[in-house]
């Protein structure tokens, strides 16, 4: 192995199609956790806005355990942990169904929806009263009022953490290959073992991440551009 | 089950707390926070120059800057931490043990996020203190150094506290490539144990938990203080002044 030789990878079809099935996975984890994150999190966020008395402390600790603990601890004790002490079928069944990105999905979302269920509790905090109250008085329930008034207004005010947020989730998408799932970093360390190409493997696995991390932050700025032109302009 | 992880805590507390140390490498939690105040301090200052050089006017120094921070911040930790695994040896020529290797990872990425603090404590202040001082007969550097920093250092303390606990929190993964931490520890135990997986990794967590949550704690109590010393609101009770939430960076 001499010289820096990017074809060396890209011009063995074996490689490309590892590096593709990586980046497959790889989004595979990344879209199923996002949505099991998302869902959790306005499940959290409603607990905490509902009058339950109980509701707030029980978020509060979800939310201080996911945020206090490693995400690599968290899925070690999904996957070395909790994986164990299943039931025996349902293990099975799960080994059979790609159980490493089956917790890497169950970890990164439940550790996500923390983060993300913050964020959207902020920017519905940042909505000023007067327009629960307007919305009351023009004629809107609670809930309505919260649907049409408050909660549009909440997500506009959370955009830019949920982005900043879903380009961590993506880059921590990485941490599966800890537990044993395919992703792209699987992927790269791989070929590496095939080819022997470092840096030339380690090249094209950073290109991608950043190429991806990019297009999830460019996004978010149209996003945000086209929820409060106004305010996008002034930053 | 907690008989079973009292157990554990008690058979292997020493390899936990500071790993093989007088027959081996310091290991353990010891390891863990070493790691993390090293990769801190050596952080910090490398961030200043970053953020000064983010705020600069001559494009040579700001975009070479810029973009490594973008770079930074696009790509996993665990990319990183692989390129210097294999980029670290082979500049140095030397054989680098795994805490070296990891130290530099850290230090880069750490550079980059708390830069952006600094960035941030230093755009804060506006740039009424700015032309005060220049007016005052300071330069530049002058009034950086005694004018803007002071400030915005104090003023970012809570912040610089919580990058030191994702700075914990990223030192896991230092597994991969055995550093010898506390969750190398940890899986040591779990090797030896094999029947007790939950358990082990349970112990794990709460440690983590226990040290990240008292730091956490500290730094949303200081940012309330410094918020309210700032505003001239220090006698005034704590419940008249909204505070803000430290959002940590995650790992």
């Amino acid at each position: 192995m001499s010289g820096f030789d990017l074809s060396a990878i890209l011009g063995n079809p074996e490689y490309v199609a590892m590096l593709l099935h990586g980046i497959e996975m790889t989004f595979i984890i990344f879209a199923g956790s996002w949505s099991l994150a998302m869902a959790l999190a306005v499940l959290l966020l409603s607990l905490r806005l509902s009058p339950f008395r109980f509701g707030d402390p029980i978020v509060a600790a979800y939310v201080s355990y996911h945020r206090n603990v490693p995400t690599l601890v968290q899925l070690m004790l999904w996957y070395f942990g909790i994986f164990t002490l299943m039931p025996s079928g349902l293990g099975e069944w799960l080994a059979i169904h790609n159980a490493e990105a089956i917790f890497a999905v169950i970890g990164l979302g439940l550790c996500q929806a923390a983060y993300f269920s913050e964020d959207l509790r902020s920017g519905v905090r940042s909505v000023g009263p007067g327009q629960m109250e307007a919305a009351r008085a023009l004629g809107h329930g609670y809930v309505s009022a919260m649907r049409f008034v408050i909660m549009p207004q909440g997500v506009r005010n959370a955009l830019p953490p949920l982005v900043n947020h879903s380009v961590s989730l993506f880059k921590n998408s990485s941490l599966a290959v800890i537990i044993g799932a395919s992703e792209l970093t699987h992927a790269v360390k791989e070929i590496e073992n095939l080819s022997f190409r470092t840096f030339e493997i380690y090249l094209i696995g950073t290109v991608l991440y950043l190429f991806f991390s990019l297009v999830i932050m460019s996004i978010g700025a149209y996003l945000s551009m086209r929820a409060d032109p106004a305010r996008s302009a002034r930053a | 089950m907690i008989h079973d992880m009292i157990a554990i805590v008690r058979d292997y507390w020493l390899l936990l707390l500071i790993g093989q140390y007088p027959n081996g490498p310091l290991g353990g939690l010891a390891n863990t926070l070493i790691l993390s105040a090293l990769s801190i301090a050596l952080a910090f200052p490398v961030s200043i120059v970053f953020a000064m050089a983010r705020l600069s006017q001559s494009p040579l120094l700001r975009w070479p800057v810029t973009a490594l921070v973008y770079f930074t911040r696009g790509v996993p930790l665990l990319m990183l931490i692989l390129w210097s695994y294999f980029l670290v040896p082979l500049l140095t020529g030397a054989d680098v043990p795994s805490f070296v290797t990891m130290l530099t990872t850290l230090v880069v990425y750490q550079s980059a996020f708390l830069s952006e603090v600094v960035r941030a404590g230093i755009v804060a202040l506006g740039p009424g203190q700015m032309d005060a001082a220049r007016a005052l007969g300071h330069g530049h550097i002058g009034a950086m150094r005694y004018i803007i920093l002071p400030q915005a250092l104090y003023n970012m303390i809570p912040s610089i506290l919580s990058t030191f606990v994702s700075t914990i929190k990223d030192t896991t993964l230092g597994y991969v490539i055995n550093v010898p931490d506390l969750t190398f520890a940890a899986s040591q135990v779990n090797n030896q144990l094999l029947t007790q997986p939950f358990q082990v990794f349970l112990i794990l967590a709460i440690v983590y938990f226990a040290i990240c949550w008292t730091l956490t704690y500290f730094a949303n109590r200081l940012e309330r203080r410094i918020t309210r010393r700032r505003a001239g609101l220090l006698n005034v009770p704590a419940a008249l002044v909204t505070p803000s939430k430290i959002v940590s960076e995650q790992l």
